[in-house]
């Protein structure tokens, strides 16, 4: 599709002037008349057996309604919280799990009772009323130590904590290993990450006994799924719960799956007859909100002296937490992606998802990749240095250059050029200058090194044929319906539902270009399920533009070619001899017989139809992509190591990324911008530590858990190339995901870099100045 | 923020302040800026009866000069440290560390008096007092820095008694501090503070125990003439630092010197 208009165009963001100067709409900004407030009382020990339940002191407060417990949830709640098959299909043990606990708490926040009260206030103090009688048990914090036969077990009725264990086999790897001429090996750790989405989560519901419906407003990326989900447990049809997730203050993944207060808060509604309203607090969401990441590889890396990368053997402990996260396995994907943009004769991948005594890990933003970009990259570092190669030329020895190519796990990419990529990073990062720059500081007994982070991300989910499986029924395609109404204003309706993503402008222009109106006359609505098609999938994984706007495409054209009939129709002239361009259908060679496009929607409500054709001018359309896309980039860090304190300074961060064809460039940019942040952010600061005894959080705080701010981090020089993906009309991507998936390897690759002189070949994040301090220590003795 | 209900009083002078205090008894607390208080209200770590606001306390807000002595108001705000020509004349250090308190929401509301009153480890202005010898005035009775702060938020205030000033000698000289923290508006991890007064250096030390420290050991070796990096070699001497998920107390003895020696090199 060419560069029009509105296509490629830097249209500023329609929602911001609503959502910076104060005036957006979140959870708690959403009431009802006789709203209720409900408070959660949680597990303070990551593993224990519940002995009793006193409410006594909790009920007698003036104000509080009610104190329940999973005996009242069990009357109008059932079954088990969802767990998909993803990418480990073929699990050993899912632990049942009700979205309150009953005999036995499992983490650390797992809900216990509730208390529905007056005012949010009371119905705090109450919960801290609430005695819970606990038998200590011992808790499961090491992934690794949980595998062992004699562990401690985190579910007492469990047979072990192995959720899944499987391999994928990519190759023919014994035959890959034994040519091998060198072999590097190391052992990587992703730490666990807080989402730390600005809104917090929450939930208000109102159940009517009368209509025996239910209307659910909850800060969520995927409101039908949670109808779903929530209609199924709660036995009232699906078509009379409507779920509406209204402006969404940020997600990076943590709103996907359903959580227990989802459940929780429209049961107590139903249990009370008044609606309920609970909005999570920092604390709670640092403690019972998903983390992301939380996997240790080991992973060793063969190759011939002169760089050809052979094959790669890699094992992924991956920390489910108590439970399995309703996606969590999609994380698995990490293997699948290992090899990266690199051509293998075989990869080798062991997933095994464990469970221990901590709130269970989810997608989190790039879910998988970052990890896969992580490992590979990072063992093609190790590999340079042991050939003493340069990375880049190590990588371009290796790159795939065919597309499609079919990597060792049979995924297709659909189009690439890394070389493209790499070389224009290389030179936007003056990486030959740096080069020059870094022998200068070395000799002066400075730390300076430069990363290389050659990345490919799978996004765009996704293919029925290979979705439908891993959600256990419902493909990941996307839905859109697009209305004319009569005085020619432009309703559209997605699937996806905006956290940040701006799909307010971005598929207005979409919409604005295709139909041919302006983008004021182009009402963008998702969010409700009320309203738009019967379902709609989401936003995650970078799906919503090469999906949900494919399908947003596909209805425009639906309604287009409809428009040309009755424009036809009314010009008295054959579909086949008109032209439709800037928003008007034209005869060809006669331009004054002409009919805009508000004219023909106009026309389609009145009585001057062509024979057979209905009233009204709009379209449902369903996109099911044939691929996935493949989005792809290189990013070039340069940092400094303070020698002394082991404080890391990043000196230059270049991003060039290719999503394929761009709507909107500046969005595209914020969304690199923001995703190289938050991939910093891991590489450098955040952490959620647990104490290795105890398994009590200890970074339960903002002041503990660091998400570093706009002064902690560069503002990168970025470029983009445009390679099309041949999988849809629009020839587009994604680009939520990359800059996370491409950062943390290309800081972490600098830092070891920086570190090189000192014997130091790796360093885990995050690369904290008390790490780094304590490595340099270790390598000086 | 939810915290447990507290009632609430307003205070207009020194003296309705303390009243109030009495009145409301030994489970009151002052709230003066509420940036280090509120933290504590929301996580319900504190759960005072009372508080009574004393932001109305005009008279506790000024920055007075008085002969070679420094005298700043309890209620002045961080803000109006960093941007008092008579604090940067007199005593420029302590503009440079209110300038590095927290951001500038924190520093529109935060006070000196508060910094005092609550006592954190990894307060800044305790340092300066310390090294200083400064001197705390409360509404009944004028304590040295040395004795004010006894240990891990803990003061030497009675539970009605209110910080009303501190006095700082005047200080012109070379000074630096270098604030060792993560991001921006962090707490040090380690501060080292540095300030040549006419009769020699003073060196005072950020979050490396429970309360600030004057490194006495480095001002006595320079007084003898050492180097900045032999004297800073003993900037850990005899210290107790906390380790943290932020940094070992190894790391935290380490930064010490490193740091005096940074502020003393970068001072002169």
């Amino acid at each position: 599709m060419a560069v029009t208009q509105l296509i490629g165009a830097r249209v500023q963001r329609r929602e911001d002037p609503r959502l910076i100067t104060g005036h957006g709409r979140f959870i708690e900004d959403h009431t009802l008349p006789g709203l209720t407030h409900l408070a959660v009382v949680r597990s303070p020990h990551p593993h224990a057996l519940i002995l009793g339940i006193d409410t006594a002191a909790a009920r007698a407060l003036p104000g509080v309604l009610a104190v329940l417990t999973a005996a009242d949830f069990h009357k109008v709640l059932s079954g088990s919280m969802p767990v998909t098959p993803a990418f480990a299909p073929e699990k050993k043990y899912v632990p049942e799990r009700f979205p309150i606990a009953e005999r036995e708490v499992c983490f650390q926040g797992e809900p216990v009772a509730v208390v529905v009260a007056n005012d949010r206030y009371l119905a705090a103090d109450a919960a801290d009323l609430v005695h819970v009688t606990y038998e200590p048990l011992p808790a499961v914090v090491d992934p690794e130590g949980a595998m062992n036969p004699g562990s401690p077990l985190v579910h007492t009725d469990g047979p072990d904590n192995i959720g899944w264990d499987m391999t994928y086999a990519g190759g023919d790897i014994d035959a890959a290993f034994s040519r091998a001429e060198v072999v590097v090996k190391e052992r990587i750790i992703q730490q666990r990450l807080a989402p730390t989405a600005m809104e917090t989560r929450g939930v208000m519901a109102s159940y009517s006994p009368y209509s025996e419906d239910l209307s659910l407003w909850l800060s969520s990326q995927n409101p039908h799924f949670i109808r779903l989900f929530v209609s199924g447990a709660m036995g009232i049809p699906e078509s009379r719960v409507r779920v509406v997730s209204p402006d969404v203050g940020g997600g990076f993944g943590s709103k996907i799956s359903p959580y227990p207060e989802d459940y929780l808060v429209p049961a107590a509604s139903k249990l009370l007859g008044r609606p309920v309203r609970w909005i999570e607090t920092r604390t709670e969401s640092v403690m019972t909100t998903i983390h992301g990441r939380g996997q240790v590889f080991t992973a060793e890396a063969a190759a011939l002296r002169d760089g050809t990368l052979l094959g790669l053997r890699l094992t992924q402990v991956l920390d489910l937490g108590a439970y399995h996260g309703t996606f969590g396995a999609f994380q698995a994907c990490a293997c699948l992606m290992a090899g990266g943009v690199y051509r293998w004769e075989a990869i080798s991948a062991r997933t095994v998802g464990v469970l221990t005594n901590k709130v269970p890990t989810d997608p989190y933003r790039g879910a998988g990749r970052p990890e896969g970009t992580h490992l590979c990259e990072r063992m093609v570092d190790r590999m340079a240095d042991e050939l003493g190669m340069d990375p880049a030329e190590l990588r371009r020895k290796n790159f795939a250059r065919e597309f499609p190519f079919v990597n060792n796990f049979g995924l297709t990419y659909d189009s690439g050029n890394y070389d493209g990529t790499l070389d224009r990073a290389l030179e936007l990062s003056d990486y030959q200058g740096w080069r020059q720059r870094q022998a200068a500081a070395r000799a002066e007994g400075k730390l300076v090194g430069i990363g290389l982070s050659t990345w490919v991300e799978i996004c765009g989910f996704g293919p029925s044929a290979a979705t439908a499986g891993a959600t256990g029924g419902i493909a990941l395609v996307e839905s859109a319906q697009i209305r004319f109404l009569p005085s020619g204003s432009v309703a559209a309706y997605v699937g996806t539902h905006a956290h940040g993503q701006g799909h307010d402008t971005t598929f207005s222009q979409l919409v604005a270009e295709t139909l041919g109106v302006p983008l004021e006359a182009v009402d963008l609505r998702h969010g409700d399920t009320a309203e738009g098609p019967a379902f709609g999938y989401g936003t995650y994984g970078s799906r919503s533009l090469s999906v949900g706007g494919m399908a947003l495409y596909t209805a425009s054209q639906e309604i287009l070619a409809k428009a040309r009939k009755l424009a036809a129709h009314l010009l008295e002239a054959s579909p086949d001899d008109l032209e439709f361009t800037a928003g008007a259908f034209t005869v060809r060679g006669n331009p004054q017989a002409k009919k805009t496009i508000q004219e023909v929607a106009l026309a389609s409500y009145g009585g001057n139809l062509p024979a057979g054709m209905e009233q009204g001018l709009e379209a449902v359309s369903h996109f099911d992509p044939p691929n996935f896309v493949w989005p792809f980039g290189a990013h070039v860090c340069v940092v400094e190591v303070d020698r002394e304190t082991g404080a890391v300074e990043i000196l230059s961060y270049t991003g060039v990324d290719d999503c394929g064809n761009v709507i909107n460039p500046m969005i595209v940019e914020g969304q690199v911008q923001g995703g190289i942040a938050q991939s910093i952010a891991q590489a450098l600061f955040e952490e959620v530590v647990y104490d290795g005894e105890s398994g009590q959080l200890v970074t339960g705080t903002m002041l503990d858990y660091l998400v570093p701010t706009m002064n902690e981090l560069p503002t990168p020089k970025l470029d983009r190339t445009v390679t099309p993906s041949p999988t849809n009309a629009l020839g587009v991507k994604g680009i939520g995901e990359a800059g996370t998936i491409a950062a943390s390897a290309a800081v972490i690759n600098a830092v070891c870099e920086a570190l090189r002189p000192l014997g130091i070949h790796h360093v885990d994040m995050p690369a904290s100045p008390d790490r780094l301090w304590r490595l340099m220590q270790e390598a000086g003795r | 923020m939810i915290p447990a209900a507290f009632q609430y009083s307003k205070a207009g002078s020194v003296k309705e302040a303390v009243a109030q205090l009495r009145e409301a008894g030994p489970e009151a607390k002052v709230i003066a800026g509420g940036q280090s208080l509120i933290p504590l209200l929301r996580l319900r770590l504190s759960q005072p009866s009372h508080l009574v606001d004393v932001n109305g306390v005009r008279e506790l807000d000024y920055v007075h000069p008085e002969g070679d002595l420094l005298r700043v108001g309890a209620m002045t705000r961080h803000s109006t440290l960093v941007r008092s020509e008579l604090v940067q004349r007199h005593l420029p250090l302590l503009a440079e560390m209110a300038a590095q308190v927290g951001d500038p929401q924190i520093r529109a509301r935060g006070t000196l008096g508060g910094v005092f009153a609550h006592a954190d480890a990894a307060g800044d202005y305790p340092t300066l007092a310390v090294m200083l010898d400064a001197t705390i005035v409360t509404d009944r009775r004028r304590v040295a820095a040395r004795d004010f702060f006894q240990h891990l938020f803990t003061t030497a205030l009675a539970d009605d008694e209110l910080v009303c000033e501190v006095v700082f000698p005047m200080a012109p000289g070379p000074h630096r501090y270098i604030k060792f923290r993560r991001r921006l508006y962090d707490w040090a991890i380690v501060g080292a503070a540095v300030q040549k007064l006419d009769s020699g250096w003073r060196v005072g030390l950020t979050h490396v125990g429970p309360t600030a420290v004057r490194a006495a050991a480095v001002e006595s070796r320079l007084q003898a003439g050492a180097s900045f990096t032999e004297a800073a070699g003993a900037a850990a001497d005899g210290l107790e630092p906390p380790s943290d998920a932020r940094a070992s107390a190894d790391y935290r003895r380490h930064l010490a010197q490193v740091l005096t020696r940074r502020a003393l090199e970068q001072a002169a």
